[in-house]
């Protein structure tokens, strides 16, 4: 099984485990403040800072106007001056607004000073379609913040992963775009309730072991991956997937080691195909392990085209597990 | 000019001698490749950087567009590594790796020179953000062009620092064009500080931009303000000399006109100044603009002897280790 043996007290949800995290974090370091909207006196509109506005005070937990751009601007530049700033971004759709103080400054501030400047900062937001909210709400475009050298990109599937990985970005001292699934929120696994459990950046985890292909996913993908899975062992086909946790530091090398052993490899995504984490992975495989390579590397992505409205039609567009068995039964 | 000695008046002018004979020769250095990419000269605006400049304590905090050059040197950065950083030497100010719009120094708080318009605001609102979370005493003072007005972050940056009673002056050097467009063809308001109501913040009203003692006592009652009571904006009546970057054609504005605000030189206006407050000060004057032109033709040897940035300098600082 895992390598990640979950050994934690209870099982708890992935808004716990972020809301674990954060409170804890808030705890062990004054500097630690929150910044967003509705994260205050409304208690978050996914819930994951209920309570802490009464428990820290406004000072602590900053609720903002409706202003992506100041959001994540502010943030770079109280972490440059020597705060660590955790701020909400409502949802990743919002991201876009803000997408400049995200990619000129957040992500560059450092470099372009030669490394005057830290930045440990978090920006917290959520992803994902399937909601019924349309086109211009239902975006999964975490690749394309790790396109960026200078930002880190946390994906986390699971509660265990959520609260470790937070816990990590916010005590780093580079700036973390950190990316939620806003469908998972209440999804359960056991998580340690030790203050210190704190996860490695960028280290990819093998939520299952298997001998036959290698599905290399993150986020809501784990959730298709490991449903695939079970359906592809009632046939007797083993599959090994590799969930990678953060897409920027992205570890390849654990994703090669699989695909040493499989020797065919389906990558498994809520985003767009193209200038996918798919197309990075698939690009990767067959430049480094071209010699191991039995067949072609398959993607499993959203339709490339806006998400709509009516559910019938949304949930189509979007990957699921079938999706996932019949990629898999492709390159075998 | 109350409490202002001589000593202070005369290194206020060295300073603002020293920006235009330094960028005057940048100029050159950029005719003679020397210095590539964008230059934007600070030339016409020297008194807004160095009153405002003065008017800080070390515990406060600057930061600026890519028009960094005055600003950088008004707040003491060391002349040869600025050179140095214009060449693209590793010895600059930013190891060769910003370049003219990226000049910073942690250790002066000066937060740096920044190449999208308006993008610092945020910045200059989380750097204020840390002297009132830390209830420190220190403010911010946030330069931007009059350009930057009218970009979305210039809302709501000064909005947010309005809601949270930030220590920041907005001061925005209003040289009467972002890029060619003259302010009465991008602003509704042309009056710029009138946009404080709207923020519910104190006007600071317009300062003579080309009056550095004007400008000092105005930046520094807005820094006492500023300190106390939350974020000012107020706007700096000024004029560059030069184009907007080197090879600008200025087709929006008449020879006419810049030889009309060339005749308001802050310099010049300076030094009479002076000369009618300061008997026999012409001599101290002339002394200090030849040793100005030394100090620049020392940053530019030094500049031009330092070693480029190597292979290790190129791929360091991406990450914090």
């Amino acid at each position: 099984m895992a390598s990640n043996v979950q050994t934690g007290e209870k099982p708890i949800t992935i808004r716990e485990a972020l809301s674990a995290a954060l409170r804890e974090e808030m705890l062990r370091d004054e500097r630690v403040f929150l910044m967003g909207e509705e994260i205050g006196v409304w208690g978050g509109t996914y819930a994951v800072t209920r309570g802490f506005y009464d428990e820290f005070g406004p000072k602590r937990v900053r609720d903002t106007p409706i202003s992506e751009m100041v959001i994540a601007g502010a943030a770079v530049g109280a972490a440059m001056a020597g705060l660590r700033p955790v701020a909400e971004l409502m949802t990743i759709n919002f991201a876009f607004v803000a997408f400049d103080a995200i990619v000129n400054h957040m992500a560059k501030v450092r470099y372009m000073f030669n490394g005057q400047f830290k930045v440990p900062m978090v920006i917290r937001t959520t992803t994902g379609g399937g909601k019924q909210l349309g086109a211009t709400h239902s975006h999964s475009p975490e690749a394309v913040f790790a396109h960026f050298p200078g930002l880190y990109v946390a994906v986390p599937g699971t509660a265990y992963d959520a609260k470790g990985m937070l816990k990590a970005a916010i005590r780093d001292d580079n700036p973390v775009m950190f990316v939620e699934h806003s469908t998972m929120l209440q999804r359960r696994s056991a998580v340690p309730d030790d203050p210190d459990f704190v996860l490695p950046i960028g280290k990819s985890d093998i939520k299952r072991e298997g001998r036959d292909v290698t599905i290399v996913t993150y986020s809501k993908g784990l959730e298709w991956s490991l449903a695939a899975a079970d359906i592809l062992a009632k046939d007797g086909i083993e599959a090994e997937i590799v969930d990678l946790r953060w897409l920027r530091p992205l570890d390849m090398e654990t994703v090669f080691q699989s695909f040493k052993k499989t020797n065919r490899c389906v990558v498994v995504e809520e985003s767009l195909p193209m200038f996918s984490v798919g197309s990075e992975v698939a690009a990767q495989l067959q430049d480094k392990m071209f010699d191991y390579m039995d067949a072609p590397v398959k993607r499993v992505n959203a339709l490339d085209q806006p998400l709509p409205y009516a559910s019938e039609i949304e949930m189509m567009a979007l990957p699921d597990a079938n999706k996932v068995v019949a990629a898999v039964k492709e390159v075998l | 000019m109350a409490g202002l000695n001589k000593t202070t008046l005369l290194d206020w002018y060295r300073q603002m001698v020293l920006i235009r004979r330094f960028e005057e020769k940048c100029a050159e250095l950029y005719q003679q490749g020397k210095i590539g990419g964008f230059l934007h000269l600070y030339i016409g605006q020297e008194a807004t950087g160095v009153g405002s400049v003065a008017a800080l304590r070390p515990q406060d905090h600057a930061i600026t567009a890519y028009r960094d050059h005055g600003l950088a040197l008004a707040r003491g950065l060391d002349p040869k590594a600025i050179m140095a950083e214009m060449l693209g030497k590793r010895t600059g100010v930013s190891g060769g790796k910003g370049g003219s719009m990226h000049l910073a120094s942690r250790e002066l708080n000066f937060w740096g020179g920044y190449g999208i318009v308006g993008g610092h605001l945020p910045l200059a609102a989380g750097i204020a953000l840390k002297a009132k979370y830390n209830e420190e005493d220190e403010v911010v003072l946030c330069y931007m062009g009059d350009g930057a007005t009218n970009i979305g972050y210039f809302h709501e940056s000064l909005n947010l620092s309005a809601v949270w009673d930030l220590p920041v002056i907005w001061l925005v050097e209003n040289n009467g064009y972002g890029m060619g467009t003259a302010v009465d063809r991008a602003s509704g308001q042309v009056e710029l500080h009138k946009r404080a109501v709207g923020y519910g913040m104190k006007d600071g009203g317009r300062v003579d931009g080309m009056d550095v003692i004007a400008v000092y006592e105005a930046i520094s009652d807005a820094a006492r303000y500023a300190s106390k009571n939350g974020p000012v904006l107020m706007e700096s009546m000024t004029y560059r000399f030069q184009g907007h970057s080197m090879g600008d054609p200025e087709r929006y504005r008449s020879k006419e006109e810049v030889q009309r605000y060339a005749a308001g030189d802050p310099i010049g206006k300076f030094r009479q100044t002076l000369v009618e407050k300061y008997k026999d000060v012409a001599g101290e004057l002339d002394k200090i603009e030849d040793a100005v032109v030394a100090t620049v033709a020392e940053a530019v040897e030094y500049a031009e002897n330092s070693p480029a940035p190597t292979y290790e300098d190129l791929v360091a600082h991406v990450y914090a280790d």
